[in-house]
């Protein structure tokens, strides 16, 4: 176990080192601090002053150093933009998007295993094939463009005149179709309880929790169709295995063989994969952001992109890999704690 | 007696894909659907009745016009208008053209990445081995998309706004075939691990061929098969990835849009009630990548006979 | 009145193009403690007979028609719900590799307790109490130390043994035993065979033994049937059919065995191979690797006729009866 433990840390102490040296080498190539900082009528003499009294002229062995060094502490520069150390404003944006990502999961938890888990034991109803085909439409339509609908539906509204309107049926087809919106979906709103720091919670009060449902429902749905295929898939391959015939065989309920005996090894996979989709949540949490103009770390990477805010780039890389590399250590971790044939040895059995 | 040679156009009427394509109705109508969307994006010059991005022929004035069938439509303009005036049915068709072209072109580059690094990897084992899978490991669990977001950032803070603009098609296909590259490799290198152990391998080096001869020649087309299959989600991938670059402005400019630009610029006029702008490029966005989903999907039954329909 | 009556039993696998047939008017019986055999080639469709017992085929094959008469009562008339209460609890089975039998996320106790658990209404101690009866019965060391560990923890002998035990759990009146003991080890085959017929002489539980070795059938069993293509071919007493082999099929498989060759010469083989289930030929499936085929064998399947105590399909052995019955008469 411990061994396991060792090796894996040690791992992700070599990734967020190369993590650090690309971060650097971005820094390095494209900010030149002097020209953000300093205007034009400042002479040629005194910028190279300036270049060597802020260490610009050491060999790049020694920057990087130095730049490691200061992240290590805590100091990841100064936002060109906001001129607050970028670590403040990362800490001021990550809240927000921390919730998106609990409410996004949440949704994911709930719904992704009861509907894989029974479309993998009745394949063949008509409530499952719905599913999978509901699933297989899911995975083709990128994030951003369910967020767009579902603010058409949910937000704006929508008023359907297909169907002829001086009929009854037609009037409630019509009615049937039509939406009403009136969700929320720019920000986070005005009722944002303060927890601690700089944590504003939307969890807490009606107006918080209605802001956060369309993009957290938007962001759950790239990963929903697809959780519910890997558990499907993963589910009846499980059932398969001799084990599950000899569970039969021992005349064992078909509630224990599914949900104990087939579940608890469909699941292991699944936490792997699960723990690697965290990690492409992050990526997708920058689009759905920046379609409900959400004041999370995602809508301010993409902003600082545009406004050429070179350390607060590199800090947001940093942040966002060091969250990548702490995640994947703890999915390792955890499923190493879950399958009984990885504890002893250390080593996938 | 002589026997009839077999041609391959026979062989292929005979074999199983072909049987299993022919009794698969989803499998056909994808493919029919693909095939008219590749078509009119291909032709799209001669099909669209205007050419959106001729400033001499948009006028203002015809701006925000509804799709027809809608008060306040106009025949001329059969899928509406945008906020300048563009005929839609224009700039959607010349759209999925840019949108496949980045689709094939970044699939090709991450095939032939993939495939170049998954052979080394596999078959030279040892350190190449362990250097190239780190990356791919450390690229992965960045996922990929994240990582075409961060190369796109950076190059598009490194050339600025304008130059990227111009060499914007070439830049999406770079970006995205690298950052994808990893998923193929990582196949390819497992398929040479179960190819390395076989006898024609040992047989090709008794017979003393050289290791790039075997390699591409011996080892390679027998990794081929589930390729085809990754492959084809992958196109459907790229089309997705770049529609979400182009949609965080990392990706195509508004002069020469792809479906995801045009999603973008549409948004802003949602609000207003000019929901085709956005929806109808959306639309065929979500059709498009629907049907090459569905081929893959097919395309996997097929290459895995072991799972009965029974 | 048998303890266990199978009649004409027909299991088909339902697959692209038609069903295949796998078994074909299966029939036999098994009475009370008793121990019987089931002999064949890989793919005659031993396998598929002892899981159609419970109605635990693999998908796609299904019953397509016969009886299995448990008590009375017929099992592949059943429906799930009833099938269940015998399962694990009148009737057991034992697979072939125990790696694959255990859930390898799930403790042997747990996968005992719960196996006691499903048909006894009793508390999780007193279940346990029968577990730790049952592994000292299956004679393994330390058993209270077995329950808390997983199957990847004991070795593979030690793992059939576990299976074993859970076959006796409920003091079951069958136990089906599936090649148990080709997966393991040949060093400890002979003593997991042994106390497996031990355990079944003392508890007077019976036991269907499925095969391919016919050295252990003759040592293990007092009734035994021979496969061939899905169909029973040979079946009787096992000293009978092991001393004087009726069949042309079961005499060359007894004459395979390497106890039976010369020293120095080639060893025994029966010519071809046994068709697939797609190439099933018409009338007698031995026929084509047969060397007393005639027209009639390549026609229609052989009715069972009687040579002793026991009950052959084959026309040749039935003319040979024939022969021998003028004889006597014309000498009488």
């Amino acid at each position: 176990m411990l061994a396991f433990l060792v090796q894996r840390i040690s791992q992700a102490f070599l990734v967020m080192f190369v993590i650090s040296v690309i971060a650097f080498a971005i820094q390095d190539g494209l900010g030149d601090p002097l020209q953000q900082m300093v205007g034009m009528s400042v002479s040629e003499e005194e910028r190279e002053a300036l270049r060597e009294e802020m260490g610009l002229n050491d060999p790049i062995v020694v920057q990087y150093l130095r730049f490691a060094g200061n992240a290590l502490q805590g100091d990841l520069g100064n936002s060109y933009f906001y001129s607050k150390p970028t670590l403040e404003v990362i800490a001021e944006h990550l809240p927000a998007t921390l919730e998106l990502v609990i409410g996004a999961s949440l949704i994911i938890v709930v719904f992704s295993v009861p509907i894989g888990v029974y479309a993998a034991i009745r394949p063949q109803a008509w409530l499952s094939k719905f599913f999978m085909g509901v699933s297989t439409v899911g995975i083709s339509i990128p994030v951003f463009l369910t967020a767009i609908m579902l603010i058409q539906l949910f937000s704006i509204g929508v008023t359907v005149n297909a169907f002829p309107a001086d009929t009854g049926w037609g009037q409630w087809l019509n009615g049937f179709f039509s939406t009403e919106g009136g969700l929320p979906s720019y920000g986070r709103g005005d009722n944002l309880t303060h927890l601690f720091g700089t944590w504003h919670s939307g969890f807490f009060s009606e107006g918080g929790l209605m802001h956060l449902i369309l993009p957290s429902v938007s962001l759950a749905s790239i990963m929903l169709p697809l959780f519910i295929r890997l558990i499907r898939a993963e589910m009846m391959e499980v059932l398969q295995s001799d084990y599950i015939r000899y569970a039969r065989a021992k005349g064992l309920s078909a509630g224990r063989i599914n949900f104990l005996h087939a579940l608890k090894n469909t699941m292991l996979p699944v936490i792997t994969v699960g723990g690697v989709q965290i990690g492409i949540m992050v990526a997708y949490t920058i689009l759905t952001e920046t379609v409900f103009q959400w004041p999370g770390v995602g809508l301010m990477f993409l902003e600082a992109i545009t406004r050429s805010d070179i350390p607060l780039i590199v800090a947001y890389l940093m942040v966002v890999g060091l969250i990548f590399v702490i995640t994947n250590t703890l999915v390792d971790l955890i499923y190493g704690l879950v399958n009984p044939t990885v504890k002893l040895t250390g080593k996938k059995a | 007696m002589t026997t009839a040679t077999v041609s391959r156009w026979d062989r292929f009427r005979e074999s199983f894909v072909w049987y299993s394509f022919k009794r698969d109705k989803v499998a056909i109508a994808s493919f029919v659907v693909l095939l008219l969307m590749v078509l009119a994006a291909v032709f799209a010059p001669l099909l669209a009745p205007t050419d959106p991005y001729d400033l001499a022929q948009i006028n203002i004035m015809n701006s925000e016009l509804p799709p027809a069938g809608l008060a306040g439509s106009d025949p001329a303009f059969p899928l509406g208008t945008d906020a300048q005036g563009r005929d839609l049915l224009s700039t959607i068709l010349y759209g999925t053209r840019v949108s496949l072209m980045i689709g094939f072109g970044a699939v090709l580059l991450q095939s032939v990445l993939g495939i170049l690094f998954g052979l080394l990897a596999g078959y030279l084992g040892g350190k190449v081995d362990a250097v190239l899978m780190r990356i791919a490991d450390v690229q992965l669990s960045f996922s990929t998309l994240m990582v075409a977001i961060i190369v796109g950032a950076v190059f598009k803070a490194s050339f600025g706004n304008l130059m990227f603009g111009e060499i914007a098609i070439y830049m999406l296909i770079f970006i995205i075939g690298v950052a994808e590259w990893p998923q193929i490799a990582r196949t390819v290198r497992a398929s040479v691990l179960a190819e390395k152990k076989k006898e024609y391998v040992d047989a090709a080096k008794v017979m003393g061929f050289s290791t790039p001869r075997i390699m591409f020649r011996h080892i390679l087309p027998n990794t081929l098969s589930p390729i085809f299959v990754i492959a084809t989600v992958q196109i459907a991938n790229a089309i997705i990835s770049e529609a979400a670059l182009s949609f965080l402005g990392l990706g195509m400019p508004e002069t020469q849009p792809s479906l995801g630009s045009l999603i973008k610029s549409g948004f802003d006029y949602i609000q207003s009630g000019s929901w085709w702008i956005t929806l109808l490029p959306g639309l065929v966005l979500v059709v498009l990548v629907l049907v090459i989903n569905l081929l893959g999907d097919w395309l996997r039954d097929v290459m895995n006979p072991r799972l009965y329909k029974g | 009145m048998a303890l266990l009556e199978v009649r004409n039993l027909d299991v088909r696998f339902a697959v692209r193009g038609g069903d295949l047939t796998a078994l074909r008017g299966i029939s036999f019986s098994l009475d009370k403690g008793e121990r019987l055999g089931l002999v064949g080639e890989s793919g005659a469709g031993k396998s598929v007979a002892a899981f159609s017992i419970l109605n635990l085929i693999a998908k796609p094959g299904y019953i397509a028609g016969g009886q299995i008469l448990f008590e009375g009562r017929d099992l592949a008339a059943m429906s799930e719900r009833e099938l269940r209460k015998i399962r694990g609890n009148r009737i057991a089975m034992i697979f072939q590799d125990p790696m694959m039998t255990l859930n390898p996320v799930l403790t042997i106790g747990t996968q005992m307790v719960e196996a006691i658990q499903a048909h006894r209404n009793i508390g999780k101690k007193e279940a346990k109490a029968i577990a730790l009866d049952r592994l000292q019965k299956a004679q393994i060391p330390s058993p209270e130390k077995r329950l808390d560990q997983y199957p990847h923890e004991l070795s593979g002998g030690m793992r059939q043994r576990v299976i074993i035990a859970i076959a006796l759990l409920l003091d079951p009146e069958i136990i089906i035993a599936d090649e148990p003991t080709t997966a393991l080890d040949v060093t400890i085959q002979a003593e997991i065979m042994d106390l497996l017929l031990n355990l079944c002489e003392q508890e007077n539980v019976a036991l269907m033994l499925i095969t391919h070795d016919l050295g252990v059938v003759s040592q293990v069993t007092q009734r035994m049937l021979v496969m061939y293509s899905g169909r029973i071919i040979e079946q009787g007493p096992t000293r009978e059919i092991i001393n004087d082999a009726q069949h042309p099929y079961t005499q060359g498989l007894i004459n395979a065995l390497p106890q039976m060759g010369e020293p120095g010469e080639r060893l025994f083989q029966i010519p071809g191979s046994m068709p697939s289930l797609k190439n099933v030929p018409k009338g007698c499936p031995f026929h084509p690797r047969c060397r007393f085929a005639t027209e009639q064998c390549k026609q229609s399947m052989p009715e069972y006729v009687r040579s002793g105590n026991v009950d052959v399909a084959c026309y040749e052995v039935a003319n040979l009866i024939e022969q021998e019955k003028h004889m006597q008469e014309a000498e009488s």
